[in-house]
């Protein structure tokens, strides 16, 4: 039977893969991505903690449920906002890799 | 859920998750993440989250993914994408990434709940809409006010960002 860590470690080791895409990718559009993998990571460990708590009515825990719907909302606000970061910064650089934008680091 | 579906489906979208970060195109990247989405809301479907599952492909295979490769076409990428690999920052990033997996597995070998299976469900839980529906709207309708004021600022922003700069 299929039980709460194994849907935990798939989750834990979809986070990690997506942590490895922040720190090698240099392309800003992988990158969030990357971020994207790492938030639907973190949804599939509550969905999952969410069908584990099983309340007195036999219904699973839907707390978690709309925790997760909220997180959905929030990663589309960020993405739309983070891609039209990226187009601003492409018209004025003409780059989307991170290693060219260089102005801030000290 | 039997388990030969949850391993299929959970291998496909670690595999594709892992083309994500691996592909050197794009493009490629962004047609993975959809194949992966799509695994992850079989998923939440497995843990009888229908809406939330569908929610999924609506909003990530839908919505999201439309919208990086609308800007991968606009900025037109595919010439960059040849540059050498740094192959120190490669591997001192994967032995990070590793460390943190190493971390969480063992936290969650610790943990005494992760060795237990699913209980049952009672009742029907097709109905998930309704009851995802009245708590959102009851318990958490603050939030999710705030949410709408959110999604509103950020299409502002959008549109304030993309627009272009007046010359002078």
């Amino acid at each position: 039977m299929i039980t709460l860590g194994d849907y935990l470690l798939v989750s834990a080791i979809l986070f990690a893969t997506g942590f490895a895409g922040v720190m090698l990718r240099r392309n800003l559009i992988v990158i969030l991505m990357s971020l994207e993998l790492m938030l639907n990571a973190a949804n599939l460990s509550l969905v999952a903690f969410s069908r584990f708590r099983v309340g007195a009515n036999g219904l699973p825990n839907y707390n978690a449920q709309v925790f997760v719907f909220f997180i959905i909302t929030v990663a589309a606000a960020e993405v739309a906002v983070g891609l039209a970061i990226l187009v601003a910064l492409f018209r004025a650089r003409q780059t989307t890799d991170v290693k060219d934008i260089s102005s801030l680091k000290f | 859920m039997s388990p030969v579906l949850f391993w299929i489906f959970a291998s496909l979208m670690l595999v594709f998750g892992a083309a994500v970060v691996v592909n050197r195109n794009p493009v490629a990247s962004a047609l993975s993440l959809v194949v992966s989405f799509i695994g992850l809301a079989a998923l939440f479907m497995s843990l009888d989250a229908y809406f939330l599952g569908i929610i999924q492909v609506l909003v990530y295979a839908g919505a999201v993914m439309v919208l990086f490769l609308f800007i991968i076409m606009l900025l037109n990428l595919q010439a960059e994408a040849r540059r050498p690999i740094n192959w120190l920052a490669a591997v001192g990033g994967s032995a990070v990434a590793v460390i943190l997996l190493i971390q969480i597995v063992r936290i969650i070998g610790n943990v005494q709940a992760a060795q237990q299976t699913f209980p049952l469900v009672a009742s029907s839980t097709t109905d998930d809409v309704r009851n995802v529906g009245a708590l959102l709207f009851r318990d958490y309708n603050l939030p999710f006010q705030i949410i709408g004021v959110l999604v509103l600022v950020a299409t502002i922003g959008v549109v304030l960002l993309s627009k272009r700069e007046p010359r002078g």
